[in-house]
């Protein structure tokens, strides 16, 4: 089995943003890997190993859209344990979720991957959007939000429970398919492949890269495409016209006991 | 004519209450488009769903039904198709409806299969129909323009109003069938939430515990103000990744995005994508042991204290005003 995992990297979350000439100056930003990108990879490593074991059951490729000369974060996962890379090499933010979701669907075209791993959003971005089109330019099955994930021994389907609106839905889908995954998916049982003991508990969150892992993670192969080369042009549909500041809220009141606190509810919000 | 297509969901025969601000946001963009606003009825037998919602008087002209038991239960994968199907039956120049987890799932891939552009979590429409949605977990407000054909939206729920029922009443189109396929997937089961309370998505009150609670236990103090309000309880992720409540009790930028009248955060230190999630709120109480912590940035009312001393206070408070 062949699995591809989207990762996408981001300026760092916790830093301020720094509004100019309506848009965001990411110049001087730190460059962190999408958070659910790495629920991804821990996803797929999960369903690819046999855990206290060397077989894998799949091979992991990771895939990232970003000059090739800022790729640390394809390096970080392939020292987490995904087997090689892919880079597309493009200013990513040059490029709309139409486009992005043609380079991902023809990558898994010539891969001939079984199964496309992705996360849920990019916090930077917040789209939602990217696997959801990979599945429908790829005619696949999707599981989307993705929360836990079963297969049975050398089975062609999952069974994926999705985090839905009022509560969980269970469903099956055959491959080769399409999947995004929420942030439980990361729980100690939340992956199992039918190979690894059924009471084997994974750390919570994804792994950290050993220090074999990142020595090893030099040494495996990226293969590096142009958007030309895989046929891919920017649609130009969307247009971002501004970038702004969202309204601040009016500064608070701080209280001093809970009898304060009710009372301005009360008389002064007036919602109790 | 550019006309505005909204997705409609329904629940035990009824329209979903969280339909209704995305039929607001689509009202507005066939206002500044200057087209109609027509809605899309997806089921096995859509006839009386339709009618309910023609009558209702919800503002739109025409309310189209493609009938097909694929539809039912819901797959991304078959209604992205009679999607597809119905906006060229209809020639509608943009589709969608409120974000909830369906239209999610579906309204990128039928987008993908028409190979036209969507905005998610829309906030505002603006002149042109140029629409805004948070990025960076609201920490920035991104206004896009969308060209071609066809264009795709999701409502953020929160954002925009219901609409008013009582309006003309719409007519009825049956929309030729088609072949739609759900790509072999099976939903085996879907496991709801049981609970007394409102949704989260539909509260006017709500409860939210994090981190500081410590345990499941103590989340017990948590539902019993919630119940005096008559809100539903909400989470950090903090508290839902601790396994501490259910995940989709979860408030931020990973979980639910809330706007209720009255947020009331206990122990929550207010971690940027919880703030994503319930900066919307009208009025926000926050009560944190800890006087630094970036919850009390956003609180219109904040109280320093351990939410084991405060807690059982405003409680009995609450109830002396709730007796009158």
């Amino acid at each position: 089995m062949k699995i591809l995992v989207t990762v996408k990297r981001i300026p760092d979350p916790d830093e301020s943003l720094k509004f100019a000439d309506g848009g965001v100056d990411y110049s001087s930003s730190k460059w962190v890997p999408n958070a659910f990108d790495e629920y991804a990879v821990e996803t797929a490593l999960r369903l690819a190993e046999v855990a206290g074991s060397k077989d894998r059951l799949a091979e992991v490729i990771v895939m990232s859209v970003c000059p090739q000369g800022q790729r640390q974060h394809v390096t970080q996962f392939l020292a987490m344990g995904a087997d090689r890379g892919v880079v597309v090499d493009a200013d990513d933010s040059t490029l709309d979720s139409i486009a992005i979701s043609k380079l991902i669907a023809e990558v898994a075209r010539r891969e001939e991957v079984d199964l496309v791993i992705a996360g849920k959003l990019s916090q930077d971005n917040e789209g939602n959007q990217i696997p959801q089109r990979v599945g429908g330019l790829l005619d696949w099955p999707q599981a989307c939000f993705a929360a836990e994930i079963r297969r049975e021994k050398d089975a062609r389907e999952l069974t994926v429970s999705r985090e839905v609106d009022d509560g969980v839905e269970i469903k099956k889908v055959p491959l080769p398919a399409v999947l995004s995954v929420d942030l439980r998916v990361v729980l100690p049982t939340s992956v199992s492949n039918g190979v690894t003991a059924a009471d084997h508990r994974y750390q919570e969150g994804a792994r950290l890269a050993s220090l074999r892992g990142i020595t090893m993670a030099k040494r495996k192969k990226v293969q590096i495409f142009t958007p030309d080369e895989l046929g891919v042009q920017n649609s130009g549909s969307e247009t971002t016209r501004a970038i702004n500041p969202p309204p601040t809220r009016p500064s608070g009141q701080m209280v001093a006991s809970a009898e304060e606190l009710v009372e301005k509810l009360k008389t002064e919000a007036k919602v109790l | 004519m550019s006309n505005v297509l909204v997705v409609l969901e329904f629940s035990d025969g009824k329209l979903k209450s969280s339909c209704l601000p995305g039929i607001t946001c689509a009202k507005q963009i066939a206002d500044a488009n200057g087209g109609e606003l027509h809605f899309l009825v997806l089921a096995a037998d859509p006839a009386s769903l339709a009618q309910g919602v023609a009558s209702a008087g919800l503002g739109a002209t025409t309310v189209h039904t493609m009938a097909n038991p694929a539809f039912e239960p819901f797959t991304a994968e078959a209604w992205a198709d009679g999607i597809v199907a119905a906006i060229r039956a209809t020639n509608a120049t943009a589709v969608g409806g409120t974000a909830s987890s369906s239209l999610r799932d579906a309204l990128p891939r039928a987008a993908a299969l028409l190979d036209a552009p969507l905005t998610s979590e829309v906030t505002a429409v603006g002149a042109n129909a140029v629409l805004t949605r948070p990025i960076s977990a609201g920490r920035a407000l991104l206004d896009q323009a969308s060209s071609g054909a066809v264009s795709f939206f999701t409502a953020r729920g929160a954002e925009f109003p219901a609409t008013d029922s009582g309006g003309a009443a719409a007519s009825i189109a049956v929309l030729a069938p088609v072949d739609v396929s759900a790509r072999g997937v099976t939903v085996v089961d879907i496991q709801k939430t049981q609970s007394t309370r409102p949704a989260l998505s539909e509260a006017d009150v709500i409860v939210s515990g994090g981190r500081g609670m410590r345990e499941g236990e103590n989340f017990k103090i948590l539902e019993e103000l919630t119940d005096l309000l008559g809100g539903a309880l909400g989470a950090s992720r903090a508290a839902t990744d601790a396994g501490m409540v259910p995940a989709d009790l979860q408030v931020g930028q990973t979980g639910k995005i809330v706007a209720p009248n009255l947020y009331i955060a206990v122990a929550i230190s207010g971690a940027i994508q919880h703030l994503a999630g319930m900066k919307g709120s009208n009025t926000i109480v926050a009560v944190n042991k800890d006087a630094e912590a970036p919850i009390f940035q956003v609180a219109d009312y904040g109280l320093v204290g351990k939410w084991e001393d405060e807690l059982p206070k405003i409680i009995a408070l609450v109830k002396a005003v709730k007796a009158g």
